[in-house]
C-alpha cells in the first residue's frame, strides 16, 4: 500500500491564520520521481504550503497525505532545506556534526519509542553523513566550524544534512535566494542529478530560471494552478503576479 | 596560600569545601554549556531565583531545604518551559514575574519561621564551608544523574539546542527533550546553590561555559573545558578567601567575572591576529 501511495497528496486543503485566508481549496498530487517547482508572489502562501506538507501547521479543512499517511508519521522520509537557517551561525558545531543531526529518526518508523532511543551514532550514520557531504562536494569542509562557511558553502551543507537522512522526497525553500548567480546554476545541476533517484519539490520566486529544470510548475497565490513547463509564457506570469512582468530569455 | 594548604590538611570542613567545589563544577560544565549555546540565561535565572520559594517552604515545614530546593527547581523548570512553549510572545514578562513571585514566597515563609533568620544569608550567597557530608553525597548523586542523561541523550540535546525546527522534522520529541534540558539546568542550580547561593548561581552557571566557548568549536569539548575552568575558579576562590576571611561565594564569582573579562579580551586579540596573519599570507605572492 505504501509503495503505490504518492509522496504528496493534498485534497481540498484550506488554511487561514486566524481570520486571514492564506490557502483555499488546494488540490495537488506529486508523483514519484517528479521535479515540481512552486512559484508565486511573496505572501502568496508558498511557505505556509510547505509547513502544512511537513506537518508543522494543521489545516482547517481538507486532507494532507505524505506517502499515504498523516505528515507527522512519515515526515522522516523528507529531506528539507530551509530558506533561512533556524539556528545561530556562531553555535559551536562542526559541519560533520551538523550533517549527522540529519540522521536522527532514521532507524525504523518514527514512533515515540524509537525517538527515545539513547546512545551514540553508529558507523552507518558516519558513512551516510560522509556520503552526503561527498554528493554535494563539501567533504573537505567536514571539520570546519559552521561560522567559517560562506553562504554558498552553508547551502551545500544544509543540502547534505537533508540527504544524510536518506530521504525519498527532497523539499527546498528558495535554495538559491542567499547565494550568487553562478552558484545558483551549480545547485540546480546538482538537483537535476539527485532527481534521478528522488522526488523533488522546490519553492522559488524565479519562475523563468527554474522552468528549465523542473518538470511541472505549481503557481501558488491563495489558490494553486499547475502547468507543465512548456506552457509557461508571459501572459501566464502576468496573471499570476497581477502586473506586467518582463521576461528575460535564459539559454544555458 | 601556604596558610590555606596547612589548614587544608588539618580541617575536614575545608576538604569538604573543595570536594563540593569539584562536584559543582561538573554541573556547571554540562548544564552551563547548554545554557550558553542555547542562550537561555534568563530562563536559568528564573529557575534559580524561584528556588527560594521551595527552600523557604521546606524550612517552614521542617523538611530538608535541599530537597525543597530540588523540588522547587524542577517545578519552576517545567512551569517556565511550558510558558515558553505555550505563550511565546509574552515569555520574558511571565518568566520575570515567576522569578520575583518565587522569591517573594520564599521570603514570606522564612520570615514566619522562628529562629532561622541567619540561614537566609547562606541560601542567598552560599556557604561552601558549611557543606555537610550528607550534602556531598546528595551533590554526587545529582552529578551522576546529569552525566547519565547527557551520555544517553547528547544527540537529542544537541538537536534541540541547535535547531528545534529540524529536530521536530526528524521526529525528535522536542518538547520532551526541551523540558528535560531545563530539568537538568534546575538540578545544576541546586548543586551550585551549595557553593555560591542562589543569587550568584547564574554567574557560576554561565561564566565557565562562556569562557570555554572562546576557545573550542564543539559542545562536547566545551563541556570538558568548562568543567575544568569551573573547578579551577571555585577551588582558587575558596583558597583566596581563606586567609583574609572573606565569604567564599562572592570571591569565586568575582574571580569568575575577572577571568571572563580577561578571556574575552584575549580571544578577541587572538582572532584579530589570526585575521591579520591570514591577510598578510594571502597578499604574499
Amino acid at each position: 500500500m505504501t509503495q503505490i501511495a504518492p509522496p504528496i497528496s493534498l485534497e481540498a486543503l484550506s488554511f487561514a491564520y486566524s481570520e486571514l485566508p492564506v490557502l483555499e481549496a488546494i488540490d495537488l498530487e506529486v508523483h514519484n520521481g517528479e521535479f515540481l517547482g512552486i512559484v508565486g508572489p511573496n505572501a502568496g502562501g508558498k511557505s505556509t504550503l510547505l509547513k502544512l506538507i511537513m506537518g508543522m501547521l494543521q489545516p482547517q479543512q481538507g486532507t494532507i497525505r505524505l506517502f499515504g499517511a498523516p505528515p507527522h508519521k512519515t515526515r522522516n522520509r523528507i529531506g528539507y532545506v530551509p530558506q533561512y537557517p533556524s539556528f545561530s551561525r556562531d553555535f559551536p558545531i562542526t559541519v560533520e556534526q551538523l550533517v549527522l543531526l540529519g540522521r536522527l529518526g532514521c532507524r525504523g518508523n518514527s514512533s515515540w519509542l524509537t525517538s527515545l532511543l539513547p546512545g551514540r551514532y553508529q558507523m552507518a550514520d558516519y558513512h551516510a553523513a560522509q556520503q552526503a557531504l561527498q554528493e554535494v562536494e563539501a567533504e573537505p569542509l567536514a571539520q570546519r566550524q559552521i561560522s567559517s562557511l560562506s553562504g554558498g558553502q552553508l547551502q551545500r551543507v544544509l543540502l547534505a544534512r537533508a540527504l544524510a537522512g536518506e530521504p525519498e522526497l527532497l523539499i527546498l525553500d528558495e535554495p538559491t535566494a542567499n547565494i550568487d548567480q553562478r552558484l545558483e546554476g551549480e545547485i540546480f545541476e546538482l538537483l537535476r542529478e539527485l532527481n534521478q533517484r528522488l522526488t523533488i519539490l522546490v519553492v522559488s520566486h524565479d519562475i523563468a530560471f527554474i522552468s528549465s529544470y523542473v518538470t511541472r510548475v505549481a503557481c501558488v497565490n491563495r489558490t494553486l494552478v499547475c502547468h507543465h513547463t512548456d506552457a509557461i509564457d508571459g501572459s501566464l506570469i502576468q496573471d499570476l503576479y497581477g502586473e506586467p512582468v518582463r521576461m528575460v530569455a535564459h539559454h544555458h | 596560600m601556604n596558610e590555606f594548604l596547612t589548614a587544608l590538611s588539618e580541617y575536614t570542613f575545608l576538604q569538604s569545601a573543595l570536594v563540593a567545589a569539584l562536584l559543582a563544577s561538573i554541573g556547571c560544565g554540562i548544564a552551563g554549556s547548554y545554557v550558553v549555546v542555547k542562550r537561555i540565561t534568563f530562563i536559568a535565572g528564573g529557575i534559580a531565583h524561584s528556588v527560594l520559594g521551595g527552600m523557604g517552604a521546606a524550612l517552614y515545614y521542617g523538611v530538608d531545604p535541599l530537597g525543597g530546593a530540588l523540588f522547587a527547581a524542577i517545578l519552576a523548570a517545567l512551569l517556565i518551559g511550558w510558558i515558553r512553549l505555550q505563550w511565546n510572545t509574552q515569555e520574558d514578562t511571565l518568566i520575570g514575574a515567576l522569578w520575583a513571585v518565587g522569591m517573594a514566597i520564599g521570603i514570606l515563609f522564612i520570615s514566619k519561621t522562628p529562629g532561622y533568620q541567619t540561614d537566609l544569608m547562606s541560601f542567598l550567597f552560599g556557604n561552601i564551608l558549611l557543606v555537610s557530608e550528607k550534602s556531598l553525597w546528595f551533590m554526587g548523586g545529582l552529578d551522576a544523574l546529569l552525566l547519565l542523561a547527557v551520555v544517553a541523550y547528547h544527540r537529542q540535546f544537541l538537536a534541540v539546542s541547535f535547531d528545534e525546527e529540524y529536530a521536530r522534522l526528524r521526529g525528535v520529541p522536542v518538547t520532551f527533550f526541551y523540558l528535560l534540558l531545563l530539568v537538568l539546568v534546575a538540578v545544576t542550580v541546586v548543586l551550585l546553590i551549595q557553593v555560591v547561593g542562589l543569587i550568584l548561581v547564574l554567574a557560576l552557571l554561565t561564566l565557565p561555559a562562556a569562557i570555554a566557548e572562546h576557545y573550542v568549536h564543539s559542545l562536547g569539548r566545551m563541556m570538558l573545558l568548562a568543567t575544568g575552568v569551573g573547578a579551577i575558579l571555585s577551588t582558587t576562590g575558596v583558597a583566596l578567601s581563606y586567609s583574609p576571611d572573606l565569604p567564599p561565594g562572592p570571591t569565586i564569582i568575582l574571580l569568575a567575572g575577572a577571568a571572563y573579562l580577561l578571556s574575552a579580551v584575549t580571544a578577541r586579540a587572538l582572532i584579530k591576529r589570526k585575521r591579520e596573519k591570514a591577510q598578510s599570507s594571502s597578499e604574499a605572492p
